[in-house]
């Protein structure tokens, strides 16, 4: 049999396929289908302009309403109503509001909705982020959501693959944010169109769940369709004890085939800034000097998770904003907000002067809980920094990882986490 | 439908579906009478056009069309959609509608009377979202390096011949894979479901 990608091999087995190879179109079946309160409006409008009146099954299907929620103006709130509506309608077991809901790409893995071997759509271009247990994920459209809905499947252009080799150890305050900004440094925005990424080498064995969440959740601003990373260890003690189906551990064969290969040695890779308006626009922390900023993001379904927030509080321990710097801090989930406060993050987040919002995509798209005035600058540890893209078409918005996102704040321009954090 | 096969013929698996596709042909659609050519002034974008560009976030939170029309392009051209004209045609260089899945963008882009757009590339999720919400799209670079701003183009999306009227040259688009012209011809990928016998 011919040699696959742990991407192919996923593709075949929902195809019902022995194997399959680039550019095959296969009608696969679909383990979750996700959307949000953005998303998920238009994909009902067309589920009942079709006449169905199941979806394929209440279990599969899940809608997180986290956009712009807590509903910021009337119209969301219609949006909104809208989901909770058709959850009731449909008795899904998946939906979450009010005390429950949490950014969907950091709520999903950690409620073991989502698993290894798994083949998940979801209205939302970050649903890739799912690879960095094993999954095989990508975002779609309504239209694509609203046929899933109904029949538990969807077509499918089975891609390439990118082998990204990472050799060696991370530097100090590196982490799996910095690793995929420098990937999208290198071959750009649109450098893995229609691709799968999978990231591989002794540095990916080493990341944490949080990081890989980080590096796969931003294979989209590559252009990929999907970022992966072969379930391993550490993704089994992360997804035993949550997983709500039986899940499965793919890999690649040695012989399979891709595009192209990359390799990169990590002790190269410092802690990274995408500056606007592009996440492409990659350079190290400390070659940008004296970029002054009005605010500080951290949270989003790249970097809020709990080790982003613990990251944040090392930095920040003892410290305080800079005068007229706005620090928010988002945790992406309610488990990651009790958590962040039982370990004490929010004392040190507080006495530094941040607010603490809570779990919502918010400020990242440019909902609420955090927008930008025109001239206004922002670091944020979200995946975007388009034009726009957090407020007004004259804010600016840098990428950066938490640690360097937290020594912003104190310093009240971009900052590398040395210059705060005392060497030991 | 004529022959054309139902789009559930190429909800297969593996390689005899690709080889059912490349033996069809592009066809006119019959419902849509051979009509689908376009005339129309250019609007000239550049790379990566994304799709907060296309339409901000910030109108999201409804999914009306012409509200979205009204805000389309709006952070990169303030006055589009007050200047667009019925018609109109969007060309832009690689990567046009990076970014969300939002399918609110070529609603925004359809709605504002944009006939089709051209460029040298499309991010995936929008080509997807493009061909399942009926808004026409064409692939070529040498369109998109010889218009400019303002110059009168024909398009006929059956054929993919692109004429610039106004500097009389001629070029043929990248042809749309047999795949989607059959999800084209079944009316869109809401309308397969039914012949699926699903609902």
């Amino acid at each position: 049999m011919r040699p696959m990608t742990i991407t192919e091999k996923i593709l075949a087995r929902h195809a019902g396929a022995k194997e399959v190879i680039p550019g095959d179109l296969i009608n696969a079946k679909v383990d979750i289908a996700l959307g949000n309160d953005i998303t998920a409006p238009i994909a009902i409008h067309e589920f009942r302009k079709a006449g169905a009146k199941k979806v394929f099954n209440r279990n599969k299907v899940v809608l997180v309403p986290d956009h712009f929620t807590p509903n910021k103006d009337i119209k969301s709130a219609g949006q909104c109503k809208v989901l909770r509506d058709f959850a009731i309608e449909q008795k899904l077991t998946h939906y979450y509001e009010g005390g429950d809901v949490g950014v969907e790409h950091a709520l999903l893995p950690e409620k073991g909705i989502v698993g290894p071997g798994d083949l998940v759509i979801g209205a939302d271009s970050h649903t890739c982020t799912y690879g960095a247990i094993g999954a095989f994920s990508t975002g779609v459209g309504s239209t694509d959501l609203a046929y899933a809905m109904i029949t538990g499947e969807l077509w499918f252009k089975v891609p390439e693959s990118i082998k990204f080799i990472f050799h060696g150890k991370l530097n100090k305050w590196v982490s799996g944010k910095d690793l995929i900004l420098h990937t999208i440094g290198d071959i750009g925005v649109d450098g893995a169109l229609y691709r799968a990424m999978e990231f591989t080498g002794r540095a990916i064995d080493n990341l944490s769940i949080e990081s890989r969440m980080a590096m796969c959740n931003m294979a989209i601003e590559a252009g990929a369709k999907s970022g992966i990373i072969a379930p391993d260890a550490i993704t089994k003690a992360y997804v035993e004890k949550r997983a709500e189906r039986p899940f499965k551990f793919y890999s690649s064969d040695p012989e399979a085939e891709y595009s192209e290969i990359r390799e990169y040695d990590c002790r190269e890779i410092e802690p990274k800034v995408a500056l606007p308006h592009l996440p492409e626009n990659t350079k190290n922390v400390s070659e940008v000097k004296n970029v002054k900023i009005d605010q500080v993001v951290i949270g989003s379904c790249t970097n809020g998770r709990l080790e982003d927030l613990e990251v944040a509080a090392r930095v920040l321990k003892g410290k305080k904003t800079a005068p007229y710097v706005r620090l928010i801090v988002i945790p992406a989930t309610p488990l990651v907000y009790k958590q962040a406060m039982d370990k004490g993050y929010f004392d040190i987040f507080l006495k530094a002067g941040a607010v603490i919002s809570p779990p919502t995509c918010g400020p990242c798209l440019g909902g609420h809980m955090g927008i930008l005035a025109a001239g206004e600058r922002a670091v944020a540890t979200t995946n975007r920094n388009f034009v726009g893209r957090m407020g007004d078409a004259k804010s600016e918005v840098y990428l950066a990882n938490p640690a360097v996102a937290a020594a912003s704040a104190v310093k009240g321009r971009i900052a590398h986490p040395d210059e705060v954090v005392a060497r030991k | 439908m004529g022959e054309a096969s139902p789009p559930q013929g190429a909800f297969l698996n593996g390689r005899e579906v690709i080889k059912k596709c490349t033996g069809l042909q592009a066809k006119p659609d019959e419902k849509r009478g051979g009509s689908m050519k376009f005339r129309g002034r250019v609007w000239k974008f550049g790379k990566d056009i994304d799709t907060d560009r296309i339409i901000p976030a910030r109108y999201l939170n409804t999914s009306d069309p012409a509200e979205l029309a009204k805000h389309c392009m709006e952070d990169e051209d303030a006055g589009f959609s007050s200047k667009v004209k019925p018609g109109d045609i969007i060309v832009a260089d690689k990567n046009f509608g990076c970014g969300s899945s939002r399918e609110h963008a070529p609603i925004a882009i359809k709605a504002s009377g944009v006939s089709c757009v051209i460029a040298k590339s499309f991010a995936r999720i929008f080509y997807r979202n493009s061909f399942n919400m009926g808004l026409p799209i064409l692939e070529s670079d040498e369109v998109v390096d010889s218009s400019e701003e303002g110059d009168i183009l024909e398009v006929n999306m059956d054929s993919g011949d692109i004429v610039n009227v106004t500097k009389g040259l001629s070029f043929k688009a990248r042809p749309v894979p047999p795949f989607m012209q059959e999800l084209i011809r079944a009316g869109g990928l809401m309308e397969s479901i039914k012949k699926k016998g699903v609902i």
